[in-house]
């Protein structure tokens, strides 16, 4: 048993541990978080060298190694960088396109519009219709999203609104092994499948009326929504490196508690290697995202007739990836390897990482619901930078196994279930859409309660899902 | 006694697979592994691909055994239908050699989810005369 001590209504930290290692979650939340392992892998992290400081975001879930949700901050020089901290799909996220579109406007070709995308963007086993060579897939893994865009995939300005301007920087195609880009190279502009969905919603609430209009939003307005991330390449750098780590850390893997802790130390070769690997797959995953994008684009313009240019990205957060980032610990400034893993970065106004014109009032962060609920845009604020390191939530979070969701939501169902709620669902594969049912995931409006009361970001607006493509 | 059974997991696929020896579990996992993926019964082995594998330990050798199945189904589209001449040795390291049969058709086969890794997750293998047991949990 994992003992836990109450700060305030929504913080606790975890007893007995070296490093100051807290959970954010209501009591109801973390009665979930106690029926699996999320508190034990919590209180594993302070296993990890020169960690400063852990967190579990209100949406933690047991992952393995670290738990879902779960944020690190490991020092540059006597800590390391654990692939388990980043996860399988590296650079998973979301991105969120405005339209120049209202409710109105579409309302009754939601059936029509679900079907083009059903069609247009590859998903579930199907690959990219984009066949690329190994040379563009390495200038892929280089140059992130802005490959897309010098090939003719969106605009320049998509560039500005993701993190790390969907090209981060440090990347090396070399570190990525042979085996990973056959995995990946076909499924460039892919969707994929599990909980990976596209979905167009609708603004149906506003929280802080001035932060919407500067992320351009507006009551009843029409955004879609992609979730998704480095498809099979990044999944095999991440298996790749947790192999060779384990292979040439043997000491280190011995101390550790949980084998997938284990990390490469800061100032090794295998830790830079990493590093420059994770950065090649967190590009392809920009750039898979911007080439979906691209193909939805095309799909609004066939059924609604509009002006391609007129969607624009409102922001694109990764919500499994590390980053060197600079903190303060006790009154000193440390530079950390943050690992964020089922996490997404919440940083505030003033930070240089923010695009110009969101620098005044801090970051766009976008939660994503589970299929048929609500999904959230959030602002990062000036106290996550100090609570949580800048960090949130990234979504809703399971809480029922895949088999018994399948057992509990027939397809047709669930189907019939959704529409009469007037949302439309085309999945790819029937149990998968069972396995991701509303009911089998935590209440992602109590998610955003626990970040928002806590203020490790603030709540903007809310959408509503129309209709949604599933993987 | 059923080949495999899958358990309970918050966000991934869970399964033990058994077998009379060791080579039987791992081919059993490897069964078990592309019924996550497909309608795993339905595969006519067309094909065949001979596999072999060094690893450290037994558990690393069912990882990068797993691995390799999972690898030959996204690049290579081939879905295993049976584990033929499985050999597994522990002298040395680990090795195993195996020829799998099965499909170079993946897409034939009515899709339930695709497997991103496998783990060390809650791996356990149990070795005990006449009853192998391996357990795996699989990110998807």
């Amino acid at each position: 048993m994992v003992e836990l001590k109450k700060i305030n209504e929504l913080t606790w930290q975890v007893k007995g541990v070296k490093v100051p290692t807290f959970i954010f979650a209501s009591e109801k939340l973390l009665e979930i978080m106690k029926k699996d392992k999320t508190l034990i892998q919590a209180e594993n992290l302070s296993s990890l060298p020169g960690l400063y400081k852990a967190f579990v975001m209100p949406d933690g879930h047991q992952g393995y190694g670290f738990p879902i949700g779960g944020v690190a901050a490991l020092d540059f020089e006597k800590g390391g960088i654990s692939p388990g901290g980043i996860g399988y799909d590296i650079n998973c996220g979301v991105r969120l396109l405005t339209t120049p579109l209202m409710i109105d406007d579409v309302k009754n070709k939601i059936n029509e519009l679900i079907e083009e995308i059903f069609k247009t963007v590859p998903a579930g086993l199907g690959e990219g219709n984009l066949k690329v060579s190994i040379d563009e897939l390495n200038q892929v893994l280089e140059m992130g999203a802005r490959w897309a865009v010098e090939k003719g995939y969106g605009t320049k300005e998509d560039l500005e609104n993701c993190e790390e301007s969907g090209d981060y920087k440090g990347a090396d195609a070399n570190k990525v092994s042979d085996g990973a880009k056959k995995r990946g190279k076909n499924q460039l502009g892919s969707l994929g499948s599990g909980n990976h969905f596209l979905e167009v919603q609708v603004v149906d609430q506003i929280f802080n009326e001035e932060t919407a209009k500067v992320f351009g939003l507006k009551k009843g307005q029409i955004v879609f929504m992609i979730h998704c991330g480095s498809r099979g390449l990044g999944h095999q750098v991440c298996s790749d490196y947790l192999r060779l780590m384990e292979k040439e850390f043997e000491k280190e893997l011995s101390k550790l508690p949980d084998r997938e802790l284990i990390y490469a130390p800061a100032g090794t070769k295998l830790c830079d290697d990493y590093l420059a690997a994770m950065k090649a797959a967190a590009n392809f995953a920009w750039c898979n995202r911007h080439i979906i994008a691209d193909l939805v684009r095309d799909c609004f313009v066939k059924i609604f007739g509009i002006d391609k240019k007129s969607m624009h990205t409102l922001y694109d957060v990764a919500h499994n990836i590390a980053k060197i980032e600079e903190h303060e610990f006790e009154g000193e400034k440390h530079t950390v390897f943050m690992h964020r893993k089922g996490a997404t970065r919440a940083f505030g106004p003033g930070m240089q990482e923010v695009p110009l014109k969101f620098r005044k009032i801090g970051q766009p962060i976008i939660i994503p619901g589970s299929m048929g609920t609500a999904s959230y845009v959030l602002v990062g604020t000036e106290k996550s930078m100090k609570m949580s390191l800048g960090s949130t939530a990234h979504g809703a979070g399971r809480t029922m196994s895949r088999h018994q969701a399948i057992a509990d939501f027939g397809s047709k169902d669930l189907v019939s279930d959704l529409g009469k709620q007037g949302i439309v669902v085309r999945g790819h594969s029937k149990s998968g859409l069972s396995e991701e049912a509303p009911g089998a995931y935590k209440d992602i409006d109590e998610v955003v309660k626990v970040s928002d009361e806590l203020g490790i970001a603030k709540a903007v607006v809310r959408l509503k899902p129309l209709g949604v493509v599933k993987g | 006694m059923d080949r495999y059974v899958f358990l309970e997991h918050t966000a991934d696929a869970k399964f033990q697979a058994f077998g009379k020896t060791m080579e039987e579990a791992f081919s059993n996992a490897a069964i078990a592994l592309t019924d996550v993926v497909i309608n795993q019964e339905q595969v006519t082995p067309t094909s065949k691909k001979s596999i072999t594998i060094k690893s450290e330990t037994l558990q690393s050798l069912l990882y990068d055994f797993l691995e390799k199945v999972l690898i030959l189904m996204d690049q290579e589209h081939f879905v295993v239908a049976k584990v033929d001449s499985i050999t597994i040795t522990r002298s040395n390291g680990h090795y195993l050699s195996a020829v799998l049969s099965g499909d170079l058709g993946l897409e034939k086969y009515e899709y339930k989810t695709q497997v991103k890794a496998i783990t060390y997750n809650e791996m356990k293998i149990e070795d005990k005369p006449g009853e192998c047991m391996v357990q795996v949990v699989v990110d998807i």
